[in-house]
């Protein structure tokens, strides 16, 4: 394959990568930048996500775009409903102290991996897509699923924009950001928000994994390797910052997809790893991070 | 006064009590234990002299979770159905079989922990089961150090290389190296001479590069790519362009949970513009060959070591074994039709159980004392074929005692109409190669 044509694949299965990445890595960074602290068990959110999509999938039984779109509605709320029990039941109890709260989710990462693969099983199991095509280019076919993925993935990013700078509840998680206890002295409710704030984290994953599964099967360990990757995002692209994290994600996902494709995966990955301790070194709030 | 000058001063004139008493304690130790041991080991005796019917408990290490626990699944089954079925007709030298199984998470780590749990809190007589070659180099050599018999069903070239050691067998599977040496004549012969090679990036797949690219290349054909691709991987778009543009054949094979998506990927790929596609059943072991967006697997062949569809092998034997396991016509699971069975891996657990019993009977090995281990392993390497029957539902073989591995024929089936058709058998002679190694000279 020439170089123009193999640069293209490189540059869609990066889209792939970066628009997934970016949903994911939205969700935690919203999470710190609210609430700060960090959710170790983001993974297993999207995790989760991908078997709630399985199970709609098996339930509607033939038709692959009905069981899909219940698995667009479901997966959410199942894991908004899990993200706000442990809000209360673990997040609160420890008041949202940034060590306890690291240990709390590392826990919660483990027991939520344990539960699906008792409950769910050891299998990577398939989820057909809601649609398929192969889009044909001249060298090479492409699957149609992964543009759909695409297009979802940027609509959920201005949507989640849009109800951060546009409603009223987006005024009361930016209101929260900046000062908490200003915010609660001006009448916004803060606890309810940490918990709107972290069921809104777990959802944009859950809705991430449900995206990603026709393509890569629901397994109980697929958590770890986007947990991973958006941690790196979210440090590049600043702890707290959305417009930050939506940069990052496209630089790695991109970066990822042609590091991959001319030289090697693992080279990919060296890179993003170098690039975070550089962040580290020279800017430690990240590329867009406010400084402390 | 040192200490050793001490004690010998006290030796010499008999003064200390300490010394005595304390020599004293020793002797009267000895006398106790000497004496238990007088007391029980008649007991012992008596009890085996009289039949006993003490089960024999063989440690089953199976991957129920990682990456292999499709395969893990359905070697549980097959390993319990052979257990029953012994059980049901005499156990092993009249004595019942008890499988006590534990999971060792596809984890090399884990694999030797497992063994050493076997040996010290189980008391097993031996372990088997391992399946993934990484797990298996990794388990092998804690096995060795604490003289367990060994026995994997695994496939790799690592029993046969001679890098394990003496405890270690094979009984129940052809090794890659046979098999892919097997298919080359045929590969090169009815697909083409020029081959880009994709496999995953460990022990396994290095057994496939290198025997597989070695018997092409003495077939007079060549390989364009060797593609390594790293066990966990869940995408692989990126890496068919690495596939170069002259490749006349596509050889594949995967394993893990991403090998749907694997098979799904190359389809989108090259659509119905694609080169001729050999490929291992491991990439499908465990998938349904009728998934949506494997249609384009039309006409394409892969290995199997036992047909998956009962027609591919007709025999008494087979469909004997097919019920006990209960898998059905098409090789999936007869309680749900969906859970597809990894049927060229298994029946090598049904296999190795079979010659387990063989040689426990024939050696007449009664518990794990040096002695009865020893005379277990020389029997096994006494071994030189396995005639077909129910033992030996896949075929018959030959067994090699000084590289403590078996060989058996092999099949190549097409892809047609969602459904795998045997188009070819190979003999053993097409699999055999010069022996590298002798476990015989290692000491017991």
């Amino acid at each position: 394959m020439s170089f123009g044509p193999h640069l293209l694949l490189a540059l869609l299965e990066g889209a792939v990568t970066a628009c997934v990445l970016a949903v994911t890595a939205l969700g935690l960074s919203l999470v710190f930048g609210v609430m700060r602290i960090v959710n170790v068990a983001h993974g297993e959110f999207y995790m989760l996500g991908a078997v709630v999509a399985w199970f709609c999938a098996s339930l509607t039984g033939g038709s692959a775009l009905g069981g899909f779109l219940l698995a667009l509605v479901c997966a959410p709320l199942v894991v908004a409903g899990l993200a706000i029990a442990t809000d209360w039941l673990v997040l609160r109890r420890v008041n949202y102290h940034p060590e306890s709260t690291i240990v709390a989710t590392i826990g919660l990462l483990y027991l939520l991996q344990q539960a699906v693969l008792s409950g769910y099983g050891p299998d990577a199991r398939p989820v057909e897509a809601p649609i398929y095509f192969r889009v044909a280019f001249p060298w090479f076919g492409y699957s149609g699923y992964k543009l759909v993925v695409i297009g979802a993935s940027v609509m959920l990013l201005l949507g989640t924009w849009a109800v951060l700078a546009r409603t009223r509840a987006g005024l009361c998680m930016r209101a929260t950001q900046q000062d908490p206890e200003m915010a609660l002295a001006h009448g916004v409710p803060v606890r309810l928000v940490y918990t709107a704030v972290f069921a809104a984290g777990a959802m944009l994953a859950a809705v991430a994994g449900v995206l990603i599964v026709p393509i890569q099967q629901a397994h109980y360990l697929m958590g770890l390797d986007p947990l991973l990757l958006s941690f790196i995002v979210v440090i590049i692209g600043g702890l707290g910052s959305l417009r930050g994290t939506v940069v990052a994600a496209f630089v790695i996902g991109m970066s990822d997809g042609v590091i991959s494709m001319f030289f090697s995966p693992t080279l990919a990955k060296i890179l993003a790893t170098l690039l975070v301790a550089l962040v580290l070194v020279v800017r430690p709030s990240g590329l867009f991070g406010e400084r402390p | 006064m040192s200490a050793d000058t001490q004690r010998t001063h006290a030796i010499r004139t008999g003064s200390s009590p300490v010394t005595r008493r304390a020599l004293l304690k020793a002797g009267a130790g000895a006398a106790a234990a000497g004496a238990a041991s007088l007391a029980l080991a008649p007991l012992s005796r008596i009890a085996w002299a009289a039949g006993s019917d003490e089960p024999i408990r063989i440690g089953f290490q199976v991957h129920r979770t990682g990456i292999g626990a499709t395969y893990g699944r359905w070697y549980e089954r097959t390993a319990n159905a052979a257990a029953t079925y012994l059980n049901e007709n005499g156990g092993i030298a009249g004595r019942p079989v008890e499988l006590v199984p534990e999971d060792d998470g596809t984890d090399p780590k884990r694999g030797a922990e497992v063994v050493e749990k076997f040996a010290t809190a189980h008391g097993v007589d031996f372990v088997y089961g391992p399946l993934f070659s990484h797990v298996v180099i990794g388990s092998a050599p804690r096995a060795g150090e604490l003289k367990m018999p060994y026995f994997v069903v695994s496939e790799g070239y690592h029993v046969a290389s001679g890098s394990l050691n003496r405890y270690v067998f094979q009984p129940g599977i052809t090794d890659v190296r046979a098999q892919v040496q097997a298919m080359a004549p045929w590969v090169a012969g009815n697909l083409g001479r020029r081959v880009t090679m994709m496999f995953p990036d460990y022990a396994f797949g290095y057994d496939h590069r290198d025997y597989f690219s070695a018997a092409v290349e003495a077939q007079g054909g060549s390989i364009a790519a060797k593609i390594a691709i790293p066990p966990t991987e869940s995408s692989f778009t990126k890496y068919f362009p690495q596939v170069p543009a002259d490749t006349e054949v596509l050889y594949h094979v995967m394993v893990g949970p991403g090998v749907l998506t694997f098979v799904k990927e190359m389809g989108e790929h090259y659509g119905s513009n694609r080169p001729q596609i050999f490929g291992f059943i491991d990439s499908l072991e465990g998938v349904d060959i009728a998934s949506p967006g494997l249609s384009f697997l039309e006409g394409t062949y892969l290995w199997e070591a036992l047909p998956r569809y009962a027609d591919g092998l007709d025999s008494d034997a087979n469909r004997h074994y097919r019920e006990r396991v209960g898998i059905n016509d098409e090789g999936a699971s007869v309680d749900d039709p969906k859970d597809v069975s990894t049927n060229s891996h298994m029946f090598g657990c049904w296999e190795t159980l079979f010659v387990i019993k063989r040689a426990v009977e024939e050696s007449g090995y009664r518990s794990r004392n040096p002695d009865d281990v020893a005379a277990l392993i020389e029997a096994l390497e006494g071994f030189d074929s396995f005639d077909e029957g129910i033992p030996h539902p896949q075929g018959y073989k030959e067994f090699n005692g000084a590289l403590h591995q078996c060989y058996g024929r092999q099949f190549i089936s097409e892809v047609r109409e969602g459904r795998l058709a045997v188009v070819h058998t190979t003999s053993i002679e097409d699999g055999k190669y010069e022996a590298e190694a002798d476990y015989t000279t290692q000491s017991l």
